[in-house]
């Protein structure tokens, strides 16, 4: 317990680490996503193409082959990112997969006859998905969204394969250095709990405000 | 809105003459990364036939082929075992006794909170302290097994009460026992409208399982890195194991895909049985909306 305590604030770094990679990748999944999955319910078949072709991709990929692909493959060909920018790049790359299902699975949701109303009363693609569906989608999207979130805290973790010193990563290392290890692991353990039920209770928040927000119409 | 397409109208004239600018416009920007991609490995000469043809030789692809057989046999023991724990545990959570509904409560938030990795370590680094020292395989099989029996409970916990509950009253009124409802009635049910899932969450722990590469145990990754360090064709190499990867999950969730279509179809025509609200929460179908436990 002792090296734990000497070394909590070298925990707490790593933990600080592990939640801007979650942040930086949460917030670049969501937009790449998002743009992904109109791609996905637009009229250009090209855009659709992409759209359906990155999701199998990524979906289907392992997260730690990605990540190795990133490190270790690109600078052969004069990519060269850092250990931290490969992590967070790799995350959103694969999140965006997942927020491109959910936000499409919410656009489905949303009743055939809103978007049939909003064409009669003669409105765009643009608009159809802006002011009418999108909206309406959002509160259907946030259970996947915040699964995703979880998933990507959790994922995250990953990082520590390549050498970012992240809470995993720091954890390990400690053990290595001492013979401490229920201590790091139970408060590593603690920390992803943590972020998880933050995460999950956020997002019980937000659907209760978007319940509200939308007139508490289920 | 179950179609794609109820979100703009038929085009019209100027409509189609717009799509099909932008349409080449897409096709321009795509063929533009093409190029680019490309170039970016001939001008590092990543293209030349003496980095890609080795692959072609029988010793690299048996090289390959034996961490792949590593991948799948970990992948089907961490299943093989999670598969029927996760389905106890679920049937846990719905138990009439508070103090097993607690213990598998307990252990699902838990596990479904904490990273593998953080796991693997623990297996990888603490345990051994403790003299509880795994061989390699286990090191790997048990954490992945472990987490996602986590996963699989919640689950199987979805599929139960997904079957419509006209089903277990049924079941009761003419004298089941609650044991005989379940066994007899509720769980067939659940099990069927599970299959595309539990064939979803394959590709889950079959990606889980490239952390061999942490613990040294020669799945695909694992393997195909050995083979980079004799080899140093390191972008060539992973490219490949990244496209094995992705062309087995693939076949996997067009299965999973190909059996909750059957199971659909069966649902309409299929009678009343679940017809009426036989439909699983989103993020448990085998469409894979969202991850249910982390990013793999």
């Amino acid at each position: 317990m002792d090296v734990v305590l000497s070394h909590f604030g070298y925990l707490l770094g790593g933990f600080l680490v592990t939640v801007e990679l979650t942040v930086l990748g949460y917030v670049g999944a969501l937009v790449l996503g998002t743009v992904l999955a109109v791609f996905r319910v637009g009229p250009i078949t090209p855009l659709r193409v992409v759209g359906t072709v990155y999701v199998e991709f990524f979906r289907n990929i392992p997260l730690l082959a990605l990540l190795i692909l990133f490190v270790f493959g690109l600078p052969d060909v004069g990519l060269t990112f850092s250990l931290f920018s490969s992590a967070a790049i790799c995350l959103a790359l694969t999140g965006a997969a997942y927020v491109c299902e959910s936000v499409r699975s919410g656009i489905n949701a949303v009743p055939v006859g809103q978007a049939e109303a909003a064409r009669a009363i003669g409105l765009s693609f643009s608009k159809v998905l802006r002011l009418v569906v999108l909206p309406q989608a959002f509160r259907t999207m946030v259970p996947p969204l915040v699964n995703v979130f979880i998933g990507m805290a959790l994922g995250s973790s990953l990082a520590a394969a390549i050498g970012v010193a992240e809470l995993t990563n720091r954890t390990q290392q400690l053990n290595l250095e001492y013979a401490q290890a229920v201590a790091s692991f139970l408060v590593a353990g603690a920390f992803y709990v943590a972020m998880a039920f933050l995460g999950a209770g956020g997002g019980r928040w937000l659907e209760r405000r978007t319940g509200r927000a939308v007139g508490g119409r289920r | 809105m179950s179609a794609d397409r109820v979100l703009f109208d038929e085009p019209g004239p100027a409509g189609r003459r717009r799509i099909r600018i932008a349409t080449g416009l897409t096709l321009l920007v795509l063929a533009g990364v093409v190029v680019l991609a490309v170039k970016q490995f001939s001008d590092h000469g990543q293209l030349t036939a003496e980095r890609w043809t080795p692959f072609g030789q029988l010793s690299y692809v048996h090289f390959l082929w034996v961490g792949l057989q590593g991948t799948l046999i970990a992948a089907a023991v961490a299943a093989l075992i999670s598969v029927p724990a996760g389905a106890l545990f679920g049937l846990m959570r719905i138990s009439v006794h508070r103090p097993v509904r607690w213990v598998a409560g307990v252990y699902v938030e838990l596990f479904r909170a904490v990273p593998l990795l953080l796991l693997i370590y623990a297996f990888l680094l603490g345990l051994p302290r403790f003299g509880i020292n795994l061989p390699i395989f286990w090191k790997l099989v048990v954490p992945i097994a472990i987490v996602n029996t986590a996963v699989l409970a919640e689950v199987v916990r979805a599929g139960i009460g997904a079957v419509d509950k006209g089903q277990s009253e049924a079941g009761e009124a003419i004298g089941l026992r609650r044991g005989q409802v379940l066994r007899l009635i509720v769980l067939p049910q659940a099990l069927r409208l599970l299959v595309p899932t539990l064939v979803t969450q394959l590709t889950t722990v079959l990606k889980d399982t490239t952390l061999g590469y942490v613990v040294s145990y020669p799945e695909l990754m694992k393997q195909g890195n050995n083979l980079t360090v004799y080899t140093h064709l390191l972008i060539q190499t992973f490219l490949i194991i990244a496209v094995v990867y992705v062309l087995i999950n693939f076949a996997l969730s067009q299965l999973a895909h190909a059996l909750d279509r059957r199971l659909a179809r069966r649902r309409v025509t299929g009678g009343d049985a679940g017809a009426a609200g036989g439909a699983l929460p989103a993020d448990a179908v085998g469409d894979r909306v969202a991850p249910v436990g982390q990013l793999s």
